[in-house]
């Protein structure tokens, strides 16, 4: 049987009973409005979040890390080579943190093509004396130009220009915090000295401000070359190498194979930084959560008004089904009413979702921690868009299904002879 | 010989709320194509019940029923419904039309559902009927702007519309005048002799009854004359 009659008594009975049809249409409206803004406000806020420190992770970091050699002297004996030794008091030993032969492997990881980027990294304790004050931090040496590709460093460059780093020999850029403890400013010079005991004026590039102020009291950055300089080491001398990948979800086992490979320590960043993951998905689930809620609501709306109409509708139906619709055309008609009401009410959902994310984008959301966000973080994930469309599809479906149904059983002959 | 347009044979029909009555006993009879048949009897013998089992609506009774040749006890829901689109036009003992349809709209439904002819010659169609029952003025008001009288008219040109084989009436003129019923007899009469349909009446108007070819009379739930 033809769609286009079906669809055409489906739409008389809706045109007859328009108020009801608009209310439950408004109801799947409301429902995937709300879905959609609160889906990309906690989204955009999950990656404000992440970005706060996902982004500017490695998602594996390869180091050497000081530790007791697993092969004591003992276990090399003849004399003990069938007993089990118990040694007590083993200190570490051979202070190396340097990576052996860094510049090779970091030669080798560039052709990963599995590999977003590969940067090298210097970390080592410092003091910044200023006047008779004396602030310990950690000045990290780095490749300024990997680290602005793959880590997002300007972002939080509020004063200067960190490509300066490159350009002034003997420079560093300080966190604002720390700056401000000792009265420095752009151009100043800070003077340096290294556990120990070697000492240097940098001069004062750029500032920057991640938003934790941990970090912006005790972390600055300067060159790799400076920074080697700064320790008395050779140009190989590198303590860290850091990767970013395509995929970071490939990132634990990537780590496991780097490490046996390099023969170095190797963390990866869900290992390191569990905690976020916990609470991503958390936030995502509550928003899922809530919006579907909505939706299973405005279901029981249509259901109702299905119900409600098909009770108001019995001589219809019965007359239909006397004149030669089956019971499965009636029921197509209902299923064609609440699909109806679900098509319209998600289009105009989605728009609506779509406007009111975008309202919330407008809105000022200025914070000393966020030097980047000047407005609410939203997130514009088509998925959003599309689970929306269908979960209020599928949820309309449902709802018009046993009142179709029932439309499709009603007896002509019960409702012609009870007149 | 030719296939009869409808065969009953030993209907019986119970009703079981709140008792177990027996409303149609052991009704067997036959209607020829283009037989003029009225039915007739007092009121609670069972007329209507019947009625609703021969359009194939009511399916829940014992016997046979053959329209054209087939029996319908071996038919599904929608093959009856496709049966009663096509060969059966039944006019109701309350006219019942689609109120949220125009009057034109109601007489095209069941045309538009047989989908054998195209939307404008359906139109057209639907607008021949109604002129022959003299309603084609009103074919663009909705049904319940209509009086009892030409609702009862629409609801014969509905049943028109598929040029059935079998046209079932439960007292299609209760609600006309005089002049009315004599035009839906002479109809009626015209479409048995000219078109070959076959006309099932149920009627308390004696005097339409006595024009028609054949009187079923029944009684408590059979046939005692026929
Ligand atoms: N649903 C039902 N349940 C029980 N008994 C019923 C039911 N419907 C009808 N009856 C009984 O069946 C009998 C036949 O009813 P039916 O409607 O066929 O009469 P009728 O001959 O059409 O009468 P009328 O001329 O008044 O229309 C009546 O006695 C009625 O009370
Ligand atoms: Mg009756």
């Amino acid at each position: 049987m033809k769609f286009a009659l079906i669809f055409d008594i489906a739409r008389s009975l809706m045109l007859a009973r328009f108020r009801q049809t608009l209310i439950a249409a408004i109801g799947v409206t409301f429902s995937i409005t709300m879905f959609i803004a609160l889906l990309g406000f906690m989204n955009g806020l999950n990656s404000l979040l992440d970005g706060l420190i996902l982004n500017r992770t490695p998602h594996i970091r390869l180091y050497n890390e000081i530790k007791p050699n697993e092969k004591q002297p003992l276990l090399l004996s003849e004399e003990f080579r069938n007993s089990y030794p118990f040694i007590h008091s083993i200190k570490p030993s051979g202070g190396r943190i340097e990576i052996h032969n860094a510049l090779a492997i970091m030669a080798e990881l560039k052709k990963d093509n599995r590999i977003l980027g590969v940067s090298p990294k210097i970390v080592s304790q410092v003091f910044f004396n200023s006047g008779s004050v004396d602030i310990t931090g950690v000045i990290n040496g780095v490749d300024i130009d990997q680290e602005t590709r793959l880590y997002a460093f300007n972002d939080y460059v509020i004063d200067g220009k960190s490509s300066d780093l490159k350009l002034v020999p003997n420079s560093i850029i300080l966190g604002k915090a720390a700056a401000q403890t000792m009265m420095l400013n752009i151009g100043d010079l800070v003077q340096v000295t290294t556990p120990t005991g070697e000492r240097m004026q940098l001069k004062i590039v750029a500032f920057f401000q991640s938003g934790l102020q941990e970090l912006d009291k005790t972390q600055s950055y300067a060159s790799i070359s400076t920074t080697q300089k700064l320790m008395g080491k050779s140009n190989n001398y590198i303590s860290e190498i850091q990767i970013k990948l395509h995929d970071m979800n490939k990132a634990p086992a990537l780590a496991k194979q780097f490490a046996e490979i390099f023969n170095v320590q190797a963390t990866d960043i869900q290992t390191a930084n569990s905690q976020f993951e916990t609470g991503s998905s958390v936030r995502s689930i509550i928003s899922y959560a809530v919006g579907i809620t909505l939706l299973i609501v405005a279901g029981f709306g249509i259901y109702n008004i299905l119900n409600m109409m098909i009770y108001e509708k019995l001589d219809t139906i019965a007359i239909l089904k006397a004149t030669g619709f089956s019971g499965k055309d009636v029921n197509r008609i209902f299923i064609t009413i609440a699909l109806t009401i679900g098509i319209f009410g998600a289009v105009f959902g989605l728009l609506l979702g779509y406007l009111s994310s975008y309202g919330i984008d407008q809105i000022p959301f200025e914070t000393e921690a966020l030097p980047t966000i000047k407005t609410y973080p939203v997130a514009y994930n088509i998925s959003f868009y599309v689970i929306g469309g269908v979960f209020a599809l599928v949820t309309t479906y449902l709802a018009g299904f046993f009142p179709a149904r029932k439309a499709g059983r009603v007896d002509p002959v019960v409702i012609i002879r009870g007149k | 010989m030719e296939t009869p347009a409808l065969a009953a044979k030993n209907i019986v029909k119970y009703f079981s709320d709140p008792v177990t009555v027996k409303v149609l006993n052991d009704v067997s009879f036959s209607v020829n194509r283009g037989e003029f048949v009225s039915v007739i009897g007092k009121s609670g013998c069972g007329k209507s019940t019947l009625l609703y089992i021969l359009s194939t609506m009511d399916t829940e009774y014992q016997g046979e029923l053959y329209i054209d040749g087939e029996n319908m006890k071996l038919k599904d829901h929608s093959q009856l419904a496709d049966v009663r689109n096509e060969k059966i036009g039944f006019v109701f003992q309350f006219h019942y039309l689609l109120n949220e349809f125009s009057v034109l709209k109601n007489v095209m439904l069941p045309a538009l559902k047989l989908a054998r002819l195209s939307h404008e010659e359906i139109e057209f169609k639907a607008m021949e009927k109604l002129k022959l029952l003299g309603i084609e003025n009103e074919a663009r008001k909705k049904a319940n702007q209509l009086s009892g009288g030409q609702k009862q008219r629409v609801a014969i040109a509905r049943a028109l519309i598929n040029d059935p084989l079998i046209i079932m009436g439960d007292e299609p003129t209760g609600n006309l005048d005089k002049k009315n019923s004599d035009i839906v007899f002479d109809i009626f009469k015209q479409l048995a002799s000219e078109m070959k349909q076959t006309l099932l009446i149920v009627t308390h108007d004696q005097e339409f009854a006595n024009k028609t070819d054949r009187i079923i009379e029944m009684e408590d739930g059979a046939i005692i004359r026929q």
